[in-house]
């Protein structure tokens, strides 16, 4: 019997778990090309009209920048709290480096939504008004676990030597940070910013709720869909999907050659 | 102050917890010796390196380095460098920027720079390596820009953490006589960790034998090894036979052993009924015809139970002494024919056995 008639079932299980979880976008992707009014079957298409009126529309086009920008700012800072707090803990291996670790990944756990509250309030106390650099902050706070995870991960024991062995040398703390540990941690650097990026890119309800004149994309699009349903929903649900996809393989083409090359 | 020695270690300990890595260690180490640091894995060689190298801070005791107490001193300020075990290569640079990196820190200006570094890889056999990367090179390649790294910034004292343990075996050899004649030719001075006996017998003018936190013996390989000063570093530097015996009697300078090999008579301190170990190397016991004489402790017949050819040698596993029941181990020439069940009859010098007392 051939090995892939054995293994039909395994494919087929794996397939149907892929239409699942790529139909919803492969129909958003489609009826964003429709020619006529409303996204839903039959597809009449293919046009480009709702992008072209999807580029028109100033509000959304100063979003989609507002957004980059959000994604961009915020996806720095975490990037280098992020690896502050990777390389702090990796190298003093503190006493409580157990508890310190679960404090840092815990809010992973906690909802977006109540996360955007607790914000909500605290930058009323602080007198920060709801603005895009509280919408900044917001995705700063979700997205830094996840950073320090990922940057955290790759700092093996070898750097443990490396980072001695710098000192030994004479470079000080500072310079053996910036000259020998941060490029070597390059790869997982990046990768941690390309997925806090693209976290902060598609991020709804903290955008919601801490922003009020200038408003990032998936808050547009959510104004948009109350308005009704047209196809220009799916252009701009396809720009930020494609936007995504890009800056995810591209960290993930990043990390696989960098931990190739560490071999 | 001891301004004669190079490196002075006075009475340094190094507790974690209740275990002692490094208990009451004293050494003094010359300009220009290569010291080997030997012991089991566990025995506290590699913390006191460390604390040499200034990576672990003495819970007792201090350290002076060309007579300056660095006790406290940081890595960076000190004039040791270390050799990792993992060589911890920058693999971000290329050899020469590895290479060059303690000078870049010393800020020496770049065509300086440059010309030690291409000195320091000539001196390790890389000349011309300069512009390749770190993930370029083969294992002895790494171990020798590691090296270059070190000596190119001059240290008082090099440091090296099993530098040799992730090399082949053929690699490694040629990697210890390499690593003594760039000591010879440096002038400087090593100190090297390693668990390998022969390794350390290969390359080191002195052998500092640790076991569990404390200096076993100290001493040249030769000594070391022919002449153990205690039962663990008899054990522990290569195959050896530990005859049990106990002091019977006394006349003079010399007392009578008991043992199951018979009585013989050895120049000894001790008082009649303590117990001796007698070591005897291998290749020590010769086989021979049934014989008395003052200088020869006879180890009478034994049977032939295991013969493993060695090229070199032929290693023999016999049983003796009284019903056959106590193992030794021998060494003969490898062109001499022996079956299994043979009996022999076997001597040995006196003058080679090693009495120890614990």
């Amino acid at each position: 019997m051939h090995s892939w008639l054995k293994n039909s079932p395994f494919y087929g299980y794996i397939g149907l778990a892929l239409v699942f979880i790529y139909l919803p976008v492969i129909v958003l992707v489609i009826f964003s090309f429709q020619d006529g009014m409303l996204p839903v079957p039959p597809f009449n298409g293919p046009s480009l009209q709702w992008y072209e009126k999807m580029f028109e529309n100033e509000r959304l086009v100063g979003s989609l920048v507002n957004s980059v920008v959000v994604a961009v700012a915020s996806s720095l800072v975490t990037t280098i709290l992020g690896f502050l707090a990777a390389y702090g803990m990796a190298k003093r291996q503190p006493r409580f480096a157990g508890a310190i670790r679960f404090i840092l990944m815990a809010p992973l756990t906690v909802s977006y939504l109540i996360i955007g509250i607790g914000l909500l309030i605290t930058l009323n106390i602080l007198g920060v008004s709801k603005s895009l650099l509280a919408v900044g902050i917001g995705h700063a706070v979700i997205n830094l676990p996840l950073c320090f995870a990922i940057i955290y991960s790759q700092f093996g024991d070898h750097m443990k030597n490396i980072d001695a062995a710098a000192r030994d040398l004479g470079a000080s703390d500072f310079q053996t940070m910036i000259r020998v540990i941060a490029p070597i941690m390059k790869p997982s650097l990046f990768a941690a910013f390309c997925l806090s990026a693209t976290l902060s890119w598609d991020e709804f309800i903290i955008a919601f709720l801490l922003s009020r004149f200038e408003v990032t994309l998936p808050v547009i699009i959510f104004e948009m869909l109350r308005a009704g349903l047209t196809p220009e929903v799916n252009a701009a649900g396809t720009v930020v999907f494609a936007i995504s996809f890009t800056v995810v393989t591209l960290a993930a083409v990043v990390m696989f050659f960098g931990a190739r090359a560490k071999k | 102050m001891n301004t004669e020695h190079l490196v002075v270690l006075d009475a340094v300990s190094k507790f974690y917890g209740d275990v002692k890595a490094a208990d009451n260690v004293s050494l003094n180490i010359e300009q220009g010796e290569f010291l080997v640091l030997l012991g089991p894995s566990g025995s506290g060689k590699t913390t006191i390196l460390s604390i040499l190298g200034g990576f672990t801070n003495p819970s007792k005791g201090r350290v002076i380095i060309a007579g300056q107490d660095v006790t406290n001193m940081p890595p960076a300020t000190r004039p040791t460098v270390t050799v990792f075990q993992d060589y911890a290569l920058f693999p971000h640079m290329s050899v020469s920027d590895n290479v060059g990196f303690g000078l870049l820190m010393r800020k020496v200006q770049k065509k300086e720079r440059l010309k030690r570094v291409r000195e320091s890889l000539e001196k390790v056999g890389l000349a011309g390596f300069e512009d390749r990367g770190v993930h370029q090179l083969s294992g002895g390649q790494r171990q020798r820009v590691a090296l270059a790294r070190a000596i190119a910034v001059e240290p008082a004292v090099l440091l090296l953490d099993e530098p040799l343990g992730a090399l082949d075996l053929k690699i490694r050899q040629q990697m210890q006589e390499e690593l003594v004649h760039l000591q010879k030719n440096l002038n400087a001075t090593f100190v090297h960790v390693t668990h390998d006996q022969e390794e350390a017998m290969s390359i080191a003018d002195n052998i500092v034998l640790i076991n569990q936190g404390k200096i076993e013996d100290y001493g040249p390989p030769e000594r070391i090894y022919l002449r153990p000063s205690t039962l663990f570093t008899a054990r522990f530097m290569g195959e050896t036979n530990i005859i049990d015996a106990k002091i019977v009697s006394r006349t003079g300078q010399s007392v009578t052993l008991s043992s199951e090999f018979g009585e013989f008579e050895v120049l000894d301190d001790g008082q009649p009924g303590t117990t001796r170990h007698v070591a005897l190397r291998p290749e020590q016991i010769k086989v021979g015809s049934e014989q008395t004489s003052e200088s020869l402790m006879t180890l009478g017949e034994a049977r032939v139970t295991e013969v493993v050819f060695h090229g070199t040698h032929k290693l023999c596993r016999m049983r003796s002494g009284v019903n056959l029941e106590k193992e030794l181990l021998l060494r003969l020439s490898p062109d001499r024919s022996i079956a299994i069940g043979e009996m022999l009859y076997l001597y040995a010098q006196k003058s080679d056995a090693v009495i120890l007392a614990h």
